[in-house]
């Protein structure tokens, strides 16, 4: 069976689900082979393996963490050209798209980003795209070369399938442009405690109605009465009331929870390519006319002030 | 020595309108209004800025589109931008990311550069790869999705503010940077830059002044198909209810019926 390469977005051996949710896709190609390099890296097998990899390739130096992007694009070209795979899937975050794109280009290959689906086709993988605020779903595919192909978080349902996972040393040689961007500093974010927002379950967000950096305190409270991740819009966040990492959006994060609580927010298009693909939207807006009450499964037309700590309380009761 | 800046941008349909596909499954950039990629405006700015701060700079805005394509040459040129270049083909139809990042590093190495500004990602595609592919083709640095930018003594400087942790960034021009739109607002063109901008040079260059065949690009040269494009159905239509003092239990039902309590 044809091996699929994929590639391993973990932090410290720790694997992060989205590269989970990328192994069950592999496996509808052929055999997943993983590569995790950096700080780590061989602690991710055990994971990996019992989520079907067959093989995990690993590598750690200095670099990957001194340097901007290129070392990993060499690391993993060297895995391509060690395997010879059929396709190559890496997590849709910044950095997996810009190590992806790159890679492409070097082995002659076509690329394809932001996947929120992906089978197999008789004329190789065919991925599943949604586009232009996901008014239009596109199925498209890589007609040259060895597909490359991104793929968003929460685009498949981990499944366990344990394999070998055995673990084998990948040899990497720098290039020399390996070194052009220096990562002088980093400042880690700091853990909120609660779910990571690509990749919960539940997405509560707060708009411009939520008026105030305190008053998001009560976004953070129904979050956190369902375990969800805490989101913001673009108005929200340019007003300095919550960090830019959490703006759902065009240029924020896009997300696709099973359900999405949008309190104060009316609906822009660039705030609804963020999280249209959400299987359950519900809304809060004083505003009846408020867009955001086109695509949602349950509105409530109100203050946010009133509703949503009422919602919270109730929901408190509920579960006891 | 001038600090050559050639700054990147893109002509996409207008977001708030009726965005669709054409026949051959390509954007629809006839039956649109088109503007100045919004996300490229940032670009721009930071251009603008970088070139305040140096003894002598030049900008130069590039763009690979149709001939609606002036008009985002023309909005780059009035918020001061001093000439811009048009790669324009009717072979370059279809292209897709490959193609269109080789198109732009022939024309950027043609046009001369020191530092190559672009955006974080189009609003159409919304890739964000470009600019990465650019790098990778001209065999630069790459600085990209930097949120504040920075160039002194042939160095660029900048914050990259990634999932994990937020970075600090340095390498030697010449480079190619991306901003986001947290690099700080672009200023609005003003009358007397809007007037200037009519007298500012635009080159219009096509696949041949590249030494690019036309095999390479277009929809022929790309290396992806789009073999379907369907509109995703309107959502079904919700319930709505106003709250009378009693919306957040009734919010709470639907959520327990739903089985998320
Ligand atoms: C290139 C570009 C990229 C962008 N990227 C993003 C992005 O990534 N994410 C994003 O979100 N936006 C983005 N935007 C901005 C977007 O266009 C909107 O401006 C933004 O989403 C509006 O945020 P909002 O809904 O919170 O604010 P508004 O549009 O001002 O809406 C506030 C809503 O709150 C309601 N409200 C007020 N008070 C209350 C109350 N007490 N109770 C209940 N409801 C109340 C109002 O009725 C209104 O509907 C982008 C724009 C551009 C041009
Ligand atoms: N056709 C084009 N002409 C000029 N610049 C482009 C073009 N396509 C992409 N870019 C640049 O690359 C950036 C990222 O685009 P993308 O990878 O398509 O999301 C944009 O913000 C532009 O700066």
């Amino acid at each position: 069976m044809a091996e699929v390469l994929v590639y391993v977005d973990h932090v410290d051996g720790a694997v992060r689900k989205p590269t989970l949710e990328l192994l069950t896709l592999a496996r509808r190609i052929g055999e997943p082979v993983a590569v995790a390099l950096g700080n780590g890296a061989a602690d991710t097998a055990a994971a990996l393996a019992e989520h079907g990899a067959v093989k995990v390739l690993t590598h750690d130096a200095a670099e990957y963490a001194d340097y901007l992007v290129v070392p990993k694009v060499d690391a993993l070209q060297a895995a391509y050209d060690a395997v010879s795979p059929a396709a190559v899937l890496v997590p849709s975050s910044a950095e997996g798209k810009e190590i992806a794109a790159r890679l492409a280009v070097r082995i002659g290959s076509g690329i394809i980003t932001d996947a929120v689906d992906l089978e197999a086709g008789d004329e190789g993988p065919v991925a599943t795209q949604s586009v232009f605020a996901a008014s239009f779903t596109t199925k498209s595919r890589v007609s040259k070369g060895t597909p490359v192909i991104t793929v968003k978080p929460n685009s498949a349902a981990v499944e366990a399938a344990p394999a070998a996972g055995a673990v084998e040393a990948l040899a990497v040689t720098f290039s020399d442009k390996a070194t052009g961007t220096k990562v002088t500093g980093r400042t880690p974010r700091e853990s909120t405690g609660r779910p990571e927002l690509t990749e919960a379950a539940i997405v509560v967000s707060g708009g411009r109605g939520v008026n105030g950096a305190e008053n998001f305190a009560i976004i953070e409270a129904l979050a956190d009465s369902l375990g969800a991740a805490v989101g913001a819009s673009r108005a929200a966040v340019d007003a300095g009331w919550y960090p830019h990492t959490n703006q759902v959006g065009q240029t924020g994060k896009s997300v696709s929870p099973q359900l999405y609580i949008a309190s104060g927010i009316s609906g822009a298009i660039q705030h609804r390519a963020g999280m249209q693909t959400s299987k359950t939207i519900v809304a809060v807006n004083k505003d009846a006319e408020a867009p955001i009450f086109d695509l949602v499964d349950y509105g409530v037309v109100g203050d946010l002030f009133d509703v949503v700590p009422q919602l919270t309380e109730e929901i408190k009761a509920r579960k006891g | 020595m001038s600090l050559r800046i050639v700054v990147t941008v893109k002509y996409v349909p207008d977001a708030t309108g009726d965005r669709h596909f054409a026949d051959d499954l390509t954007v629809d950039r006839d039956d649109v209004d088109g503007l100045l990629s919004e996300l490229d405006e940032y670009a721009v700015e930071q251009a603008l800025q970088i070139a305040d701060e140096a003894d002598d700079a030049e900008i130069t805005v590039l763009t690979v589109g149709p001939e609606d394509a002036k008009d985002a040459l023309r909005k780059a040129l009035s918020m001061g931008a001093d000439k811009a270049i048009h790669v324009e083909d009717d072979d370059l139809h279809g292209t897709d990311a490959i193609g269109t990042s080789l198109v732009l590093a022939k024309a950027i190495e043609k046009a001369g550069y020191d530092l190559v500004i672009s955006g974080m990602a189009s609003t159409d595609g919304t890739g964000g790869i470009v600019p990465a592919l650019v790098a990778e083709r001209l065999g630069v640095p790459q600085v990209t999705l930097l949120s504040e930018v920075s160039v002194e003594d042939g160095t660029v400087k900048g914050r990259r503010d990634g999932d994990a942790a937020s970075e600090q960034l340095e390498a030697s021009l010449p480079a190619v940077v991306s901003v986001t739109d947290q690099s700080g607002e672009a200023r609005y063109p003003s009358f007397k830059g809007i007037m200037a901008a009519k007298k500012k040079p635009v080159q219009s260059w096509d696949l041949s002044d590249l030494d690019i065949e036309a095999e390479e690009v277009g929809l022929e040269g790309a290396y992806t198909v789009v073999d379907s494009a369907t509109e995703r159905p309107a959502r079904t239509a919700g319930t709505i209810v106003k709250d009378e003092g009693e919306g957040g239990k009734q919010l709470a039902e639907f959520l327990a019926g739903q089985k998320f309590i």
